[in-house]
């Protein structure tokens, strides 16, 4: 089926069989490899990616469903010379061990924080309910969601709590 | 995942009329259960009707309804957008509870309120709402009563070619779920919804028996004392209650009266 999407901010025409999943979209045809499949029975949250600006499993979300929309992976979020405040925190606090669920947990954080969650630390170990880390380093990672949650409202740039106004979101 | 042909309907004609001519054609609306189910070869239709862009199955609005003064939920909301809605936190926080506390953050941005209603998981959250709080299903040419609406296990009362179009819930003058949360997969073990209506008391439990159905023991005794102790002398039968490696049925049956009784004393404080 040809489909259009903007993955990472690029346009992106293409031609895959209905049966494709979003997250194999992503690894194997555009090379987006940071998203990570860690379970593929979507338990894990280690493909998590911002499907029009809100987490989602992608291995549990078709190709053909991302028609039209917006994605954007952990490539898509900063760079080596310009870290991401959510992924200069997961640094900082050394929130990563072997690094394989970082990038779903740091797209999951990220979103958390747009949505408006408290950052308090139960309030984030709920949020991240849908990501696991098999290091079990989650002290660590709690503690870089709320610096890096913090340095976001700062900004002022994420700090809007969902309202009625936003909540009009395509989500299928 | 075997192969089928995907289709994305722009109203609710197109999309039943894509149904009448396919050949073993399945709705997708949020895909939380269907994808994995279609990953692991469990479910292979051989067309996939997706809803996502059928407008009429969305909005959120305050009506009257068969049952009163209702919240009218779209079925294409997702979760999370019924947790945080202005209108139903203001004056169905019930449901915003009952939404919030669904799977992870990724199946409530993605799962919606018709999909899971349809699917009629027996651990599900939002069928014990639909039985405590009075919920009219509308279809695209019928109203099918919360109480009507639950069968069996994965069964409901649409048929296979019937699309949920949006749910009433009444306003109750007070209610609370309280779940018992499997910590793996987040479902409820048992969940057990307590609403005071004008009309009475009405009790929902999700997780215990094949599909949801409403406690009209504990409800006749809370309508006459809504205590804790009213609670402790109803016989809860575990006859034909789920049974599995994480909870007996006896426990399940055990579990709906602890956590009325949690219901209660949240509600009494």
């Amino acid at each position: 089926m040809k489909l259009t999407m903007t993955v990472n901010g690029q346009v992106q025409d293409l031609d895959v069989p209905a049966n494709t999943l979003l997250v194999n979209l992503l690894r194997d045809k555009l090379g987006l490899t940071g998203t990570h499949v860690g379970c593929d029975t979507s338990q894990c949250g280690a493909c998590t990616v911002h499907l029009d600006g809100r987490a989602v499993k992608s291995c549990a979300v078709l190709a053909v469903q991302a028609q039209g929309a917006e994605v954007v992976t952990i490539e898509g979020i900063g760079s080596t010379d310009a870290l991401h405040p959510m992924q200069d925190a997961f640094r900082e606090c050394h929130a990563l061990q072997c690094g394989f669920c970082t990038p779903g947990m740091i797209m999951q954080a990220i979103d958390l924080v747009q949505q408006g969650s408290s950052l308090e630390p139960e309030s984030i170990r709920q949020g991240l309910e849908g990501n696991l880390c098999r290091c079990t380093g989650y002290q660590n990672i709690v503690a870089a969601v709320a610096k890096g949650g913090a340095v976001l409202r700062a900004d002022g740039s994420q700090s809007a709590p969902q309202t009625a106004a936003n909540t009009d979101r395509v989500e299928g | 995942m075997y192969a089928f042909d995907y289709h994305r309907p722009d109203s609710l004609t197109a999309a039943r009329d894509l149904f009448a001519n396919a050949e073993d054609p399945m709705y997708l609306s949020g895909g939380m259960t269907l994808i994995p189910s279609m990953k692991q070869r469990l479910a292979a239709p051989s067309d996939l009707i997706d809803l996502s862009a059928v407008a009429e199955l969305r909005g959120i609005e305050r009506v009257q309804g068969p049952a009163g003064d209702s919240i009218r939920v779209g079925a294409l909301s997702c979760h999370n957008e019924v947790a945080k809605h202005a209108l139903i936190q203001q004056h169905l926080p019930v449901l915003a509870q009952v939404a919030g506390a669904i799977g992870d953050n990724q199946v409530r941005n993605r799962g919606t309120l018709g999909g899971s209603v349809a699917n009629s998981d027996p651990a599900a959250d939002l069928p014990a709402a639909l039985l405590a709080l009075q919920a009219t299903v509308h279809t695209q040419d019928r109203q099918i009563s919360g109480d009507s609406f639950f069968l069996d296990l994965f069964e409901t009362a649409l048929a296979a070619d019937d699309i949920v179009v949006a749910i009433d819930f009444a306003i109750p003058r007070r209610a609370t779920y309280q779940k018992f949360r499997h910590p793996a997969s987040g479902y409820a073990v048992v969940g057990v919804l307590v609403a005071e209506h004008a009309n009475g008391i009405r009790v929902g439990v999700t997780g215990a028996g094949p599909c949801a159905f409403r406690a009209c023991a504990l409800e006749d005794a809370l309508s006459e004392s809504f205590t804790e102790a009213a609670v402790d002398g109803v016989d809860v039968p575990d006859a034909g209650f789920n049974s599995d490696v994480h909870a007996s049925a006896e426990y399940r049956a055990h579990l709906v009266k602890v956590l009325s009784k949690r219901a209660v004393a949240k509600l009494s404080a």
